[in-house]
């Protein structure tokens, strides 16, 4: 994967507001976003109700992803750009969600909904309703996908990257800034994980920075891209969606996973080793 | 420091005796400014968090003890950023207006 091929800026957009093969879709936690306005013709998925099981914590099965997809209006040989808020984090879920189930051709919008405000481009209000498909998916593509056990295993083994923000990582704060500051779960790290924010990958406006900068960052965290496999977390899995979409889209590593359990599971689970502090 | 909210900030629901809450009312021409994006950054300069603005102007966060950097990102203005420490059990209040 690389650049061309996963990312696409908001003049391409604009480009092909009218391009019946394109279908913007905009992914939100909190879709009010959406409902004030959105980009012409875009779509709206819900990351909770729509890609989230309803009881279990796991996500749509294969059966759902298609019955929803079909839903939606999204047909198999659709190129799909998927945009949102908190700089694409659950855009670039969204985005590897439908990686996992095998869409031939999805893209982020570089920057998002805020780089698209920033701009002062144009938003609608306009409904937006497309005729149903029938949409096939794939099995599930765990190779992208960690699981617990996994993280356990990979400790002083592979790659972890923490990209959560120094405070949730040494222990000081539970969340992001913007969410109360409650919990179950301990505080801390999955020991020997390298904490490189997923802000420091990002400029203000939202964009991506440059690979040279990108790798620059891993490598300078002490971050081994060349030999070594890597499990990127968070706190509920979409802000190392977003790491996973630049160390395996944009950098082209091979062998990233994104653990989606993040640190509310992690932080949950008895008996697994814990860090706090700034690390080593 | 009494700790009552201002009047014209929304803290609805919000318990503060646990937390330390940066907040603020975000105006461009002497109107609350919607849709605008306000940053908290950490004392190394670190991002933190960000929030748009409400349909009146405003903006919240859930910091912790500390010195900390509020930047407000507005179509068609520079960032502009404000120095801010945060208390638990009160609100650090930051208002900025925008060229």
């Amino acid at each position: 994967m690389s650049r061309e091929t996963a990312l696409v800026d908001a003049d391409w957009v604009e480009a092909h507001l009218d391009d019946p093969k394109v279908v913007l879709v905009e992914v939100d936690e909190d879709t009010t976003a959406y409902d004030r306005n959105h980009i012409k013709g875009a779509i709206k998925l819900d990351w909770r109700k729509d890609l989230q099981d309803p009881v279990r914590r796991d996500f749509v099965n294969k059966e759902g992803f298609e019955a929803l997809l079909s839903s939606k209006g999204i047909s198999n040989d659709d190129t799909v750009i998927l945009y949102g808020g908190n700089n694409n984090w659950f855009a670039a879920y969204a985005y590897w969600y439908f990686k996992l189930y095998g869409h031939g051709d999805v893209r982020l919008m570089d920057g998002g909904r805020k780089k698209w405000e920033l701009d002062a481009r144009e938003l609608s209000t306009d409904a937006v309703e497309r005729p149903a498909t029938t949409y096939t998916a794939q099995e599930p593509d765990n190779s992208i996908r960690a699981f617990r056990d996994e993280v356990v295993a990979a400790i002083g083994k592979l790659n972890l990257v923490d990209v959560r923000s120094p405070d949730e990582f040494s222990g000081k704060l539970f969340a992001p800034a913007h969410l109360p500051q409650e919990s179950a779960m301990v505080a801390g790290h999955v020991p020997t994980a390298k904490n490189i924010p997923w802000s420091k990958t990002a400029n203000d406006d939202g964009t991506f920075k440059d690979e040279a900068e990108l790798a620059e960052l891993y490598v300078q965290a002490g971050v081994d891209l060349a030999t070594s496999d890597t499990i990127a977390y968070c706190r509920i899995g979409e802000r190392s969606a977003h790491t996973w979409f630049v160390l395996h889209e944009l950098l082209g590593q091979p062998n990233v996973k994104n653990y989606d359990g993040s640190w509310t599971e992690y932080g949950s689970l008895v008996g697994v080793p814990v860090e706090t502090g700034s690390g080593s | 420091m009494c700790g009552a909210p201002p009047q014209d900030l929304d803290l609805t629901g919000v318990d503060l005796s646990n937390q330390a809450i940066v907040a603020g009312i975000i105006s461009r021409e002497e109107a609350p400014l919607a849709g605008a994006y306000v940053r908290l950054l950490d004392s190394s300069g670190e991002f933190v968090a960000e929030v748009p603005t409400s349909a009146t102007g405003q903006y919240r966060f859930f910091a912790a003890s500390g010195e900390w950097t509020v930047r407000v990102l507005a179509p068609g203005a520079q960032p502009t950023d404000r120095k801010v420490r945060a208390t638990t059990g009160e609100i650090a209040r930051v208002d900025v207006t925008v060229g």
